[in-house]
């Protein structure tokens, strides 16, 4: 892992792989619950963890050595069931992308291990993680104006699931009831860096 | 007595509710979001004797024309508006008392790009993951402020009367720049271009980024970079090379290059700039 200087008081950690982005994160997160951590927000991407607003950056940077960098072990109260149609507008498309029939490639997306990578795009949008690389799917060319909620979609190695309408260039291929955005919950988001996903049929 | 609201009667291209925003929820996909001009924001609020974190208007261009139900204290920082109480010329960057009924009137936008109207209370509409401030990218909070819209206000305070703002946030002519993360992924040239040139504020700009007209900078790679986690102030590079400054509204991650971060003190230069305003880079370390 290594540190990168962002402004004054940030820092973004490059990880290799990632395994090593989960475990920077949790191990981030529980400094920070310790005290030992002073930091406003801690960020994961696709091969980063963003530090902002640190207090003491030199000292952050510092302690980085000491950090316990394996990954979490799997944790059943952070497994989420959401129930799928498998019925997505690219559906067809992304099957003969992987050379597969639909029924192969919805067998095969189905039993992915898919971990929540991290979140983006728009409140509750979660990338996950499960796709191998000789299954990254290209994004539309000509983006949708509009993707309906709940629509579930592939782009390059993540799956994405839209929490709200809005415009999207993700290849559809399914949709989901689940509400992976609800204000009324004390936590908004049903899915969070982390989180692992089942997909069962809708 | 009445409830303590103040009612819209006309708005300027745009105007919504801000205050410090929501940081720490970056890792959800929820922007920080709050005041662009922070430092106006505050003093808005210190002069009506308000707490800092209490919501006031962001008025872009100013022009906005309100009604008070009942008596209160205003005040208008940010850009340089002229400022009428029942059509009466009123000072700019102070505490002015307002009475039940009056209406109050903020001209265009004479230097700067947005307006901060403090009240005293301040604007207690229903707080969105700890903030009532507005949010562009996500919509999350409040809805814009349009005629007609009804703003409750908090409890009464000490407004400091006697206290003059010293005038519109000083505005610096190159933004200050921290390297990094991804300044590798940029020529040498293109990092003396971005100091060298002068850049035009594109009209596309708004609370998410302020989008800089002028020379591209080029890469030194193809490919596309891992969504990162983005900060305010980021200066991200799309592929037509041109930078685009991170406002507070900004998307949490984002798969574009940041060759720098503008510093935190010249945010509020960024927040005022108007479209076809020129602005340069200076890189610091």
């Amino acid at each position: 892992m290594r540190a990168r200087l962002l402004g004054k008081d940030a820092l973004l950690l490059e990880c290799d792989g990632p395994g090593q982005v989960r475990a920077a994160y949790a191990e981030a997160r529980e400094r920070r619950e310790r005290g030992e951590l002073d930091c406003v927000d801690v960020v994961p991407g696709a091969t980063t963890v963003l530090l902002d607003g640190l207090r003491e950056r030199e000292r952050a940077q510092d302690s980085l050595s000491d950090w316990r960098l394996e990954e979490p072990d799997l944790d059943e109260a952070d497994v989420v069931e959401l129930s799928i149609t498998y019925d997505g507008p690219d559906l067809e498309t992304v099957a003969a992308h992987w050379g597969l029939s639909v029924e192969e490639a919805v067998k095969c997306h189905r039993e992915l291990d898919h971990v929540v990578a991290f979140c983006g795009f728009a409140p509750g949008f979660a990338y996950v993680s499960g796709l191998p690389e000789g299954l990254a799917v290209p994004r539309l060319r000509e983006p949708r104006s509009e993707v309906p909620a709940g629509a579930v979609g592939l782009a390059g190695r993540f799956t994405g699931i839209y929490p709200r309408p809005s415009p999207g260039g993700w290849q559809l291929i399914g949709r989901t009831d689940a509400r992976l955005w609800d204000l009324r919950r004390t936590n908004p988001a049903l899915l969070v860096p982390g989180t692992r996903i089942r997909f069962v049929d809708g | 007595m009445g409830e303590r609201s103040l009612e819209v009667l006309r708005t300027g291209p745009q105007a919504s509710i801000q205050d410090l925003g929501r940081p720490g929820l970056a890792h959800l996909g929820v922007p920080r979001s709050g005041a662009l001009d922070t430092p106006a924001h505050c003093l808005a609020n210190r002069l009506v004797g308000n707490a800092e974190a209490a919501a006031t208007l962001e008025c872009l261009d100013g022009r906005i024309l309100l009604r008070a139900t009942t008596s209160v204290t205003v005040a208008v920082t940010g850009a340089r508006t002229w400022v009428r109480v029942s059509g009466r010329a009123r000072p700019w960057g102070q505490a002015v008392a307002v009475r039940a009924g009056a209406e109050i009137e903020l001209g265009a936008a004479e230097e700067g790009l947005r307006a901060y109207l403090a009240v005293s209370g301040g604007i207690e509409v229903p707080q969105v993951l700890g903030s009532r401030s507005s949010d562009q990218l996500s919509g999350l909070g409040p809805d814009a402020v349009s005629p007609g819209t009804v703003l409750p206000l908090g409890s009464r305070t000490v407004p400091h009367f006697h206290v003059e703002a010293i005038g519109p946030s000083r505005r610096r002519e190159r933004l200050r720049l921290r390297l990094g993360p991804r300044d590798d992924w940029f020529t040498p040239r293109s990092l003396e271009v971005l100091t060298a040139s002068t850049y035009v504020v594109g009209s596309a700009s708004n609370r998410i980024g302020l989008r800089l007209e002028g020379p591209a900078l080029r890469r030194t790679r193809t490919g596309e970079l891992d969504s990162e986690g983005m900060v305010l102030g980021a200066v991200q590079v799309p592929p037509n090379g041109r930078p685009v400054v991170f406002l507070n509204d900004h998307p949490t991650t984002g798969g574009y290059p940041v060759v720098g971060v503008v510093l935190r003190e010249d945010l509020a230069t960024c927040a005022q700039l108007r479209p076809g305003e020129q602005i340069g880079f200076e890189i610091v370390v």
